[in-house]
């Protein structure tokens, strides 16, 4: 029989500014025996074009995107905001059974592992009080989770992921998926709102005795990260990645 | 004004805005523990989408129903193009009843036709019955929020400003006190009024009547007292049948304060014996809206507030920052249709987080739409010439590999190498409050190749 084949997508800036979440993310997939390519030239699936308005420009990059993940039964990225543009965005594409391939079979990493694989224990332990950020794209636009604002019975793809993690204690917040402002460009074309909002997600996880905030989307916690470093808070960032593949 | 200078004027008060923030998500707590109790919540949400689509698809055989129907109840109907002839036929029905005070009960459609200043500017009296929508009249201020006007304001706020025109005493925000004030003041104001005005929250199509929600009464005090009622509806109010009613009104108390039910649900469906009931129809841009496939949900709007009371945006930003009758979320995909140049700045003022879709009692995808009138507004409006720039360059970029990794080597570069003014200046709009990630290895397309090679 053919054995599954896994292209490991990794959005742009975690290539450039944030390889230890690619690293953990190929290692985690690694681990669990999945046959895993990194497929050379890919650069970004579209998304900071498209929420800028400029989705017209961002065809050339959707196309490479599918031309490198064309021949692979599953794409799986750490982001949930790039999964999502290209399962909800790559509507602006001739819809070839191609480009319907890569969208029907993205991934977003906590997604893949707990409703692919049927994994929600990686073995691994991480004796921190950790804060979840769940980011609004993967949440409400993945429904890797349940949403205070939607009426039903609770669930969370990273909360089943990181309750098997070995001495985690995970903590619980006031506002439990407020959106944390960054928004891709939002940060810089509004700012003023984009800090603002980013401030009260930190002092959410500094309330709630946090030391490490995480989260499925590498743009949120760079946002809050770029908050923390220049006020200096006690608090830590690290991808969900990170965490579920740390064995200290 | 662009709603980011605005808001980033808002906010240089932070501790009202940790008010304002803290107010607003207070409602939506409510909304979500009222929700909860209804079973079938979503269900119910649902319907009340599918029930609107279907208005929207026959509209034009609704309305004709409901205006046949209201003559039948001996009402006399009007229909107005725009807000211009909406203020007329207020106008020509004040002239005939020689009417030089009136009543009014909140409604967002004659804010949106300016209707106050038109009638003001004839010598008439207008008074808002509805304490927020009063409070801000007072300050000459338009309403920062559709269902609760006066959010923005403080009690202190309002102490000082009762003191001012109504001669209240210093009280320091007592809002036993104040509201009482208030009720003297307009009680008196409804005894004079010579016509009440209300706005509409459904038109019924087979009854031919109106339903008023208010939570103080005062659609009720100020029609019963009046010689003649005038209704004012959008065209998008209609609901086909009276037993709808039970969905749209659990719907909307629920998702606009949490209360199970808003106090009063007027139903007006004749005039009292000797006196006239006036309905006005307003279209004013909603058929052109209508025609826009991908903006058409927006009409299923009851305006409730409740993608107000969710957006972290609109939390932080006040509703004024949004300058258009309807704020926050829903009005950012509404006013682009009214006047697409001036309001072009809302649709982008959302990190598309989707809460706003998600309280929208009638499921109006109003984060879809968002990213839609950006498309739009990039096509149709003229651009600022460096955003514009970059994310044309960096649509070139993204597409070639080559580029790519030059772009990335650069910025990684840059970012590790040059001194910090070159890197922390007025142009980066990210670092005047943020420090940008700090670059320590290779990336990982580096990292990965000299692994495969050692390996």
């Amino acid at each position: 029989m053919k054995k599954t084949k896994v292209g490991l997508f990794i959005p742009c800036y975690i290539n450039q500014l944030y390889p230890q979440v690619a690293i953990a993310t190929l290692e985690l997939l690694e681990k669990l025996n999945v046959d895993v390519y990194y497929p050379q030239g890919q650069t970004c699936c579209g998304q900071p074009l498209g929420n800028s308005g400029y989705e017209e420009d961002s065809k050339g990059a959707c196309n490479l995107f599918v031309e490198n993940f064309k021949e692979y039964d599953y794409i799986v990225g750490p982001s949930g905001s790039c999964i999502y543009h290209v399962k909800h965005h790559f509507d602006i594409l001739e819809q070839t059974p191609e480009v319907i391939k890569v969208r029907n079979n993205a991934y977003e990493l906590c997604e893949f592992l707990v409703k692919i694989l049927g994994v929600t224990d990686l073995g691994a332990s991480f004796p921190h009080k950790v804060g979840l950020h769940k980011s609004c794209h993967g949440l409400r636009g993945l429904k890797l989770g349940s949403c205070s604002e939607v009426m039903g019975p609770h669930f969370s793809t990273e909360e089943d992921l990181l309750n098997n993690v070995k001495g985690l204690e995970l903590m619980s917040l006031n506002r439990k998926d407020e959106c944390c402002g960054f928004g891709g460009t939002f940060s810089v074309f509004e700012e003023a709102i984009s800090v603002k909002m980013g401030k009260d997600r930190i002092q959410d996880h500094l309330d709630s005795d946090v030391e490490v905030i995480t989260g499925a989307d590498h743009s949120c916690l760079m946002h809050l990260e770029g908050l923390i470093n220049r006020n200096k808070q006690p608090l830590k960032v690290m991808h969900i990645a990170e965490i579920l593949n740390s064995s200290l | 004004m662009k709603h980011s200078e605005k808001a980033e004027i808002f906010n240089k008060d932070e501790a009202k805005v940790n008010w304002h923030d803290k107010a607003l998500w207070y409602v939506r707590e409510k909304r979500d523990n009222s929700a909860h109790k209804v079973q079938g919540w979503e269900y119910l949400r649902e319907l009340g989408s599918g029930i609107k689509a279907n208005v929207l698809s026959n509209l034009d055989e609704y309305l004709i129903q409901f205006e046949s129907n209201a003559k039948k109840n001996g009402i006399h109907v009007h229909w107005a193009s725009n807000a211009e002839e909406h203020n007329e036929i207020v106008n020509s029905i004040l002239v005939k009843h020689d009417a030089k005070k009136v009543v009014k009960s909140k409604s967002m459609l004659t804010e949106e036709c300016h209707l106050n200043p038109y009638l003001e500017k004839k010598g008439i009296e207008v008074i808002d019955t509805d304490l927020g929508e009063r409070i801000v009249q007072l300050a000459k201020e338009p309403p920062s929020h559709i269902v609760l006007p006066a959010i923005h304001k403080t009690k202190e706020e309002v102490d000082v400003l009762f003191q001012e025109h109504l001669g209240t005493k210093p009280s320091q925000g007592n809002p036993e006190y104040l509201v009482s004030e208030a009720r003297k003041h307009l009680r008196n104001k409804f005894l004079k009024a010579d016509v009440a005005i209300t706005g509409v929250n459904f038109a019924v199509a087979d009854t031919g009547g109106v339903v008023v929600c208010t939570n103080e009464g005062n659609a009720d005090m100020g029609v019963h007292l009046a010689k003649a009622h005038i209704a004012c509806m959008g065209i998008e109010k209609i609901i086909p049948q009276e037993k709808h009613l039970g969905v749209f009104l659990r719907l909307l108390a629920r998702s606009a304060t949490g209360q199970p039910i808003t106090t009063y649900s007027s139903h007006f469906n004749k005039a009292e014996e000797g006196k006239e009931m006036h309905i006005i129809i307003v279209d004013n841009g909603r058929t052109e809206q209508l025609s826009r496939e991908d903006f058409r949900a927006s009409l299923h709007c009851i305006r409730c507030g409740a993608c107000m009371n969710t957006c972290p945006i609109y939390r932080r930003s006040g509703g004024h920052s949004y300058d258009y009758t309807i704020p926050g979320p829903i009005g950012s995909i509404l006013s682009p249709g009214k006047d697409l140049k001036k309001h072009s700045s809302l649709p982008f003022a959302s990190t598309l987080c989707g809460s706003c879709s998600n309280v929208c009692p009638v499921k109006i995808n109003i984060h879809e739409q968002l990213y839609k009138w950006r498309q739009v507004i990039v096509k149709e409006e003229k651009q600022p010439v460096i955003k514009k720039a970059v994310l044309k360059t960096a649509g070139v970029v993204l597409s070639k590999p080559g580029l790519y990794d030059f772009a990335g080597k650069s910025a990684r570069f840059a970012l590790k190498n040059f001194p910090k003014f070159m890197i922390y200046n007025k142009l980066n709009a990210w670092g005047k409050a943020r420090d940008l990630p700090e670059v320590k290895n290779d990336n990982f397309d580096e990292w990965f190749k000299k692994r495969n090679k050692d390996g």
